[in-house]
């Protein structure tokens, strides 16, 4: 056709408008179909979650928008949105029969676009291209204003020429931007010039995420923009635009999580995410936007050395322990004022996610969002045993502003065991202080300077397939109140997880003193998470990513719900730890602090339980890479 | 003439199947998504109203047999049947069942109360009105058929 956009479909936006249907009910499924020809779209349909997830896996660029119910058996189509909207960046549009408001709102909350109610009229089919457009143009926004005023001119002057994916393609935009993926076209659309010049929809790997949470760690969240991630990630065919929608996507999920975390009272930070082993991705996506968030909290001074790898408890299963365990920590901590009320950001809270296997990514509640700023640092399993030892205390999170800096030191053998007093981390405060050999965490107060969580941590810890980001150092969780439960060898997540690592969390989980109490929350989920704390210096690089991570969550929010949803990752609410866990450490020290959350509020963190869980984790920074192992579930045990 | 006729059988029975529609209706058998569906009937689906009601009914006599097993004898696994219900309920939704829909949301609440009674009572209208709905649509839709569409049966003159 005459322009560039032109394609078969073209010649009336939205028309050939690419739909995935998901829906467990083969009737419904063969009625919107119907309608949705009617509308003149194109429609693929598919009976279960999972098999939507291949499909939009393997055909990065093949649909445009999708539109799911909420009852599915193999999934729940929450966590389906999730991962759609991390993964592919794609809208989602929920349906369901039931209409009731909370439900709308946790879509609304999981990131869908629009939530329908069954039956669906044809007139509301009609306009699910807005959705599509409207994410067009916002990306469009991102653009640097010379391209993104061509490309508004462009969505202006024809939304016919977008019919090929909607996108906004247009030569001079796409010029300057590198694609990532080159599979442009649309299914059918031979866009010969647009392809090149579409905006490949980036899939945002486990690797590039890290990358990414990596590199937003390192500028600092408060200074965070698209380009500066870009030209840090130095992923040469990532345009800016990528960036800066997954940055705002990132943000966006922090934030839930950090709502959730203040919904949800419970501390669950840790949730445990059921997402049956989802890709990691979808677990970074998690992560990104904890990192995001809390860097938007924290000075930005995270220099967290490491990366900013968020562990992210991808299995499920190994999230059980773990994860509760060490999202308990800091979210104890912080919060509730934890007692002690970390106010002024020491506390370094690394925000881990564990992701085990690329499962159930979403942080879990909890374990973020609490660690609250001071910084608890969680001083690398290694030190857990020293350090820690002192804080026996019963992390209650009251790390006092600061002291609760327990230094990285990430020694592999952990001795997690020790770590259960450790874990005490309401005890850190006192011997936490100095070890801040890993980071610099950056005090709220600016008491202190940077943490720099030097030992090992300065290694961008993943290193593995895995691709787990590693669990920042587990931040001083000084409110950690130990849970017995938590961190159970619940940790079935990737099987990686290094032995020591396992053992410190397992330490850890055990050790969480008495004092914490015990929370249901945590569930032996975050054992999984601790687990992937790559004792060794991964964690202190990732530790600090974690930090930041978790911190940019909190401050994003008030770092309670930052908390919360850092750790939970999940949107569940953190009540359910008992999904997958994700477990963000966060350094919390620069988030915190300035958020002034100082105690990120984790409100539930202040349960005991929550802490209690954390502290194995917190521990150590969790290198994701390291599948939580089992074993280490059985930490807060 | 034959034609005629056959326009005029053809009328009849048109008026036959719509009074029959209409019944349905007034009757509240079913709801205005069944005209949704009838109204996605084009050249491509021409019966796409039964077609999916075929669908409708396989499914959901499955569905029935399930809940039937699952309250053979207690105890009663309340998820279970909770989760066959919603999905009866949503499918009677997506065809404009409206019977089976109510009674089903009914017995969902009864569910709810966990009065075994009332939750076995009701299932059995619900069963009821299944079973009504489809002694009502096999006729139509046969008619129907036979009927033809409007116009068609009028062959050019």
């Amino acid at each position: 056709m005459e322009s560039s956009f032109s394609s078969p479909r073209n010649d009336s936006f939205p028309a050939g408008l690419r739909v995935l249907v998901v829906d467990d009910d083969p009737t419904w499924l063969k009625i919107l179909e119907k309608m949705l020809k009617k509308c003149s779209y194109e429609v693929t349909t598919c009976g279960l979650a999972t098999e939507a997830l291949c499909l939009l896996r393997e055909k990065k660029n093949g649909y445009d928008i999708v539109i799911s119910d909420v009852n599915m058996p193999d999934m729940d189509g929450f966590k389906l949105l999730e991962h759609v909207g991390l993964e592919m960046d794609l809208p989602v549009i929920m349906m369901s029969v039931d209409g009731e408001t909370s439900r709308v709102m946790k879509g609304v909350q999981h990131g869908a676009c629009d939530y329908l109610l069954k039956p669906i009229r044809m007139k509301e089919l009609r306009n699910i291209w807005q959705h599509v457009f409207r994410r067009k143009i916002h990306e469009i926004k991102d653009i640097e204003s010379h391209e993104s005023l061509e490309g508004i001119q462009l969505i202006r002057s024809g939304s016919d020429q977008y019919d090929e994916g909607y996108f906004l393609s247009s030569d001079d935009l796409t010029s300057s931007r590198k694609r990532k993926d080159v599979d442009n076209k649309y299914d059918d659309k031979d866009f010969a010039d647009c392809s090149s010049t579409k905006k490949a929809r980036v899939v945002w790997s486990v690797d590039l995420h890290q990358k990414f949470v990596k590199a937003v760690h390192q500028i600092g969240f408060d200074k965070v923009g698209p380009k500066k991630i870009l030209d840090l990630m130095n992923v040469p065919w990532l345009t800016r635009e990528n960036v800066a929608s997954h940055l705002q996507k990132y943000r966006l999920y922090l934030g839930r999580l950090q709502k959730e975390n203040d919904l949800t009272s419970s501390f669950g930070g840790m949730k445990r995410s059921n997402s049956p082993s989802k890709d990691a991705q979808g677990s970074f996506g998690l992560q990104n936007s904890i990192s995001i968030q809390q860097n938007d909290l924290a000075h930005g001074s995270f220099r967290v050395s490491g990366n900013n790898l968020i562990a992210q408890c991808v299995d499920p299963k190994s999230h059980e322990g773990d994860a509760k365990g060490i999202v308990s920590e800091p979210v104890a901590e912080i919060k509730k004022g934890s007692n002690g009320n970390i106010p002024d950001s020491q506390k370094t809270r690394s925000l881990q996610m564990v992701d085990f296997n690329n499962s159930c990514v979403e942080p879990k509640n909890g374990v973020i969002g609490n660690v609250p700023d001071s910084q608890k640092i969680r001083i690398s399993p290694l030190d857990f045993n020293n350090s820690y030892a002192e804080t026996k205390k019963g992390l209650n999170g009251n790390i006092p502003d600061s002291q609760k800096i327990m230094t990285p030191q990430v020694r592999p053998s952990h001795s997690f065991t020790s770590v259960e007093s450790e874990v005490n981390f309401t005890e850190f405060e006192s011997t936490i202080r100095t070890k801040y050999s890993w980071n610099e965490i950056q005090l709220k107060k600016e008491q202190k300077p940077l943490i720099q969580l030097n030992s090992g941590f300065n290694k961008p810890p993943l290193s593995g397939p895995h691709n787990h980001f590693q669990v920042d150092r587990l931040q001083s969780i000084p409110s950690i109140s130990p849970r017995p439960s938590i961190v159970e060898g619940d940790v079935t997540g990737p099987a990686k997880s290094k032995p020591s690592y396992s053992e410190y969390i397992n330490n850890q989980g055990s050790q969480v003193s008495p004092t914490i109490s015990t929370a249901d929350s945590f569930p032996d989920q975050i054992k999984s998470c601790v687990v992937n704390h790559q004792v060794s210096e991964t964690i202190s690089s990732s530790t600090s990513n974690m930090k930041n991570q978790g911190f940019n969550l909190s401050s994003v929010t008030d770092l309670e719900s930052a908390q919360r949803s850092l750790i939970v990752g999940s949107a569940s609410p953190f009540a359910s730890l008992d999904d997958d866990f994700q477990i963000c450490w966060f350094q919390g020290d620069c988030y915190g602090m300035n958020l002034g959350l100082q105690n990120i509020e984790f409100p539930e963190y202040n349960d005991p339980a929550l802490i209690s869980e954390v502290p194995a984790h917190l521990y150590d920074a969790l290198r994701f890479d390291y599948p939580c192992d089992v074993t280490h579930q059985n930490i807060l045990s | 003439m034959s034609a005629e006729i056959k326009k005029m059988e053809g009328n009849s029975l048109r008026e036959q199947v719509a009074a029959m529609r209409q019944s349905l209706f007034d009757e509240e058998i079913l709801d205005k998504q069944f005209v949704q569906m009838e109204e996605l009937e084009d050249v491509h689906n021409p019966n796409f109203a039964e077609e999916l009601m075929t669908l409708y009914f396989r499914d959901s006599s499955k569905l029935l047999v399930s809940v039937e097993k699952a309250l053979e004898r207690p105890p009663y696994d309340a998820n279970k049947l909770d989760k066959f219900l919603h999905q009866l309920k949503g499918s009677s939704a997506s065809v404009g069942a409206n019977k089976v829909w109510i009674e089903t949301n009914k017995m969902r609440e009864a569910l709810k109360a966990e009065d075994v009674e009332r939750i076995k009572n009701q299932f059995q209208l619900v069963k009821r009105a299944h079973k009504t709905l489809k002694g009502k649509l096999e006729p139509y839709f046969h008619l129907l058929r036979q009927a033809g569409p409007a116009d068609a049966a009028q062959p050019p003159e």
